[in-house]
């Protein structure tokens, strides 16, 4: 599904990625944990596409094909989608008319029948249904006054209705309750397949709980330094991250 | 007593505004001011024997002979107003032919004549072909299908004692009502361009609804198909007699063209006791090609009188089109009780400039009036919006809510706000709130993150930008003003 091989990335001067190599296969979830500056957020951003990163050695290739050819629209219509960590507000822009606007970007790019209103709304409310959410953030404006727990959980809607091959979601526990981190860990759950994958970039253990993951990374200084099953995050909780990270520069 | 002082807020996004404009200011007149001696055509040039010569060939009474001289001998003194943010070459007035017979021009032959990008955007905004035609200026000869539909029309608003035809017309068959309204909002000593509309006009528009009438359609230019060719002075006159209520349609979203470049029309709007009018606009003149050269220079005095008590009168425009736009669309809210809105959306880009805004002013007690104003700028686009919200010291308990937003798109383009405010009644509530933002890289980032290009993103966010007024149209207008927004800023990111 996704194959990352020896990445390098850096933000002006700064190298931030130093030979980061992940391989992730169909249906699998990673977790990519680590301190704060690791490069967990700037892994994600590289692989969607964002500006101000410059990618100076490696590749990552999604179904075979090369991310880093491709603009941030042509990676999410191949079936990349990224939850921010901080969604984006856009005022005046209707939820509703945004995410069928985006679903239709990608079904034409993809040669399949643009939806039409009917279809639409029909599969807004099957989607609805699966991750128990109701229908009161559709009307209003993108993420426009929506607080931290309905902006993560449009993010997830978002996820479910554009069905991506493989979701990143970049810090989604960032300032959520633990109330709110469970409806949005359900929403993830529900929308695990054996098609699709995930990558979740955290930086606590507590998300985990919630969403179980098949593999865990530690991500530090630009590298992957420890793969290993879910009892790897266990393990990081009770001790930190500094005896994987020290024992490695030592 | 109090007065606010008269506050400029700039916002630019880079410092090199002053430059850019020496091309567009050095730039001759190649398509402008084109004057072809045919025979019902005046050679170029203006004095009292022009003035009575297109008096006279449009069989006019003698009191408007009379009114329009009264005109141009004022005008002869009036100075050229200077202060608007725009910059142009002087005028030369004398090089301008007033009047050419509302004939057909010597245009296009055929559509393969015609600009192909100006056909390009035709297409995109869905106009039928022998609609494109007659914009582009080709002599069309059955003009399709709105010639029945004026008709139906026609009757339908003669059922209802609607009065809607050429201004010249009305001279002829309204001679009492013409003169008891024109020119008692916009004196022809208001301002130089209106001294120059009043002596000169060729034509444009009169609407009379009376009492107790609700105006059973939106009334539109689109469908007074004979009298197409209004020219260059345009002047216009909507009367709504107590208890009435008209809707009026200016304007055509598709990108027109003029063989005059300077346009300086008059809009006269009067609401009596309890009436209320709506008069929304979507200009989309020639803005020029990508230098600024042959745009069309739109000076428009635009002003409605809320003249009787509980009256309305509610502006809404989007301006994408012109070389330079400078207008006012304002509301002098005299009547106790009335109410004056002014909604809009204007942008600017390539070398497009627009000064814009609008004046309320509170004569009456308990008026209120409501300004949102949506500017747009990209590319080299500059503009000011200038708002004068003006309290008489006897209008007791008014309200103001002034709502300025700019949008900025590229680092080239460039907003400014200047509001006036002048209160001299204590009791005045005012609210003015103003932003400037640009459409961050954020905004883009997350839609294309969606699968949305570029410039779906950024017409999407422009348009959401300018939803409150949107809003205020009548739904097939907002339709094809979202769609026009679109086509505007095409390209215009990056």
């Amino acid at each position: 599904m996704l194959s990352v091989k020896g990445l390098k990335a850096t933000v002006g001067d700064k190298e931030i990625l130093r030979g980061l190599d992940l391989e992730v296969g169909p249906g699998e979830v990673h977790a990519i944990m680590g301190p704060n500056g690791s490069g967990k957020s700037t892994f994600a951003h590289v692989l969607s596409g964002r500006e101000g990163y410059e990618v100076t050695a490696g590749s990552a290739k999604l179904d075979g094909t090369d991310l880093f050819e491709l603009d941030p629209e042509e990676r999410a219509r191949l079936g990349l989608f990224l939850a921010f960590q901080y969604p984006v507000e856009l005022p005046g822009v209707n939820n509703m008319y945004f995410l069928k606007a985006a679903l239709n970007a990608i079904r034409k790019s993809r040669g399949e029948d643009e939806l039409d209103a009917v279809s639409f709304m029909r599969l807004m409310k099957e989607k609805l249904k699966v991750l128990h959410l109701d229908d009161s953030l559709l009307k209003r404006p993108v993420n426009f006054g929506f607080s931290g727990g309905e902006k993560k959980r449009n993010e997830i809607f978002q996820m479910a209705m554009l069905e991506p091959k493989l979701a990143i979601l970049d810090e989604t526990d960032s300032g959520l309750d633990i109330d709110a981190l469970r409806i949005v860990a359900d929403g993830v759950n529900a929308l695990r397949s054996p098609e699709r994958s995930m990558i979740v970039v955290t930086h606590y253990q507590r998300l985990l709980d919630y969403i179980e993951p098949d593999y865990v990374h530690v991500l530090a200084k630009g590298q992957i330094i420890r793969s290993g099953g879910k009892e790897l995050a266990l393990e990081l909780e009770e001790k930190g991250y500094g005896w994987i990270v020290d024992g490695e520069a030592a | 007593m109090s007065a606010i002082p008269a506050e400029a807020i700039t916002a630019e996004s880079k410092a090199d505004t002053v430059g850019q404009y020496d091309d567009l200011v050095n730039a001759g007149y190649e398509h402008g001011f084109v004057t072809e001696i045919e025979s019902d055509t005046l050679p170029p040039g203006l004095d009292e024997g022009v003035v009575r010569a297109i008096s006279a060939r449009k069989g006019e009474p003698e009191w408007m002979t009379e009114w329009r001289l009264a005109a141009y001998r004022k005008w002869l003194d009036m100075p050229t107003p200077t202060w608007a943010a725009v910059h142009y070459p002087p005028i030369d007035y004398q090089a301008i032919s007033y009047f050419s017979a509302p004939k057909k021009k010597e245009g296009p032959k055929s559509l393969d004549e015609v600009d192909p990008i100006l056909l390009e955007t035709y297409q995109k905004l869905g106009i039928p072909i022998e609609e494109q035609k007659a914009l582009a200026g080709i002599a069309v000869d059955a003009v399709f299908d709105s010639v029945s539909v004026a008709t139906t029309f026609r009757e339908k608003l003669h059922e209802a004692g609607v009065i809607f035809c050429s201004i010249s017309e009305a001279v002829q068959e309204y001679p009492e009502l013409v003169q008891k309204y024109l020119g008692t909002v916009v004196p022809p000593t208001d301002n130089f361009y209106t001294g120059l509309n009043s002596a000169v006009f060729t034509d444009g528009t009169f609407v009379y609804v009376p009492k107790n009438t609700r105006c059973p359609m939106e009334l539109s230019t689109y469908f007074r198909i004979n009298t197409a060719n209004t020219g260059q002075f345009e002047r216009t006159l909507i009367v709504a007699d107590e208890g009435s209520y008209v809707s009026y349609l200016e304007g055509c979203t598709a990108p027109q063209r003029d063989e005059n470049q300077l346009h300086a029309a008059v809009v006269e709007l009067i609401a009596l006791d309890d009436a209320e009018i709506k008069y929304s606009t979507v200009q989309n003149w020639y803005p020029g090609d990508e230098d600024g050269k042959g745009g069309i220079y739109n000076f428009v005095t635009k002003r409605g009188d809320c003249r009787g008590h509980r009256s309305k009168i509610s502006w809404t425009q989007v301006e994408t089109g012109s070389a330079i736009t400078w207008k006012y669309p304002s509301c002098i809210l005299r009547g106790d009780d009335s109410v004056g809105e002014f909604y809009s959306v204007a942008v600017t880009k390539g070398r497009q400039q627009a000064d814009t805004g609008t004046k309320m002013i509170h004569l009456g007690k308990n008026t209120s009036s409501t300004i949102v104003s949506k500017g747009i700028s990209a590319q080299h686009g500059q503009q000011a919006y200038r708002g004068l919200v003006r309290i008489a010291a006897r209008a007791e308990g008014a309200r103001n809510h002034t709502q300025c937003d700019s949008l900025l798109i590229g680092d080239k383009s460039s907003a400014h706000t200047f509001p006036y405010i002048e209160v001299k009644n204590s009791s005045a509530k005012m609210e003015h709130e103003a932003t400037t933002s640009k459409i961050s890289d954020d905004q883009l980032f997350y839609c294309r993150s969606r699968g949305l290009s570029e410039e779906d993103a950024v017409s999407m966010i422009v348009n959401g930008f300018c939803k409150e007024v949107f809003n205020e149209l009548p739904m097939e207008f907002a339709v094809e003003a979202q769609k026009l927004l679109s086509i505007s800023l095409e390209g215009a990111v990056g």
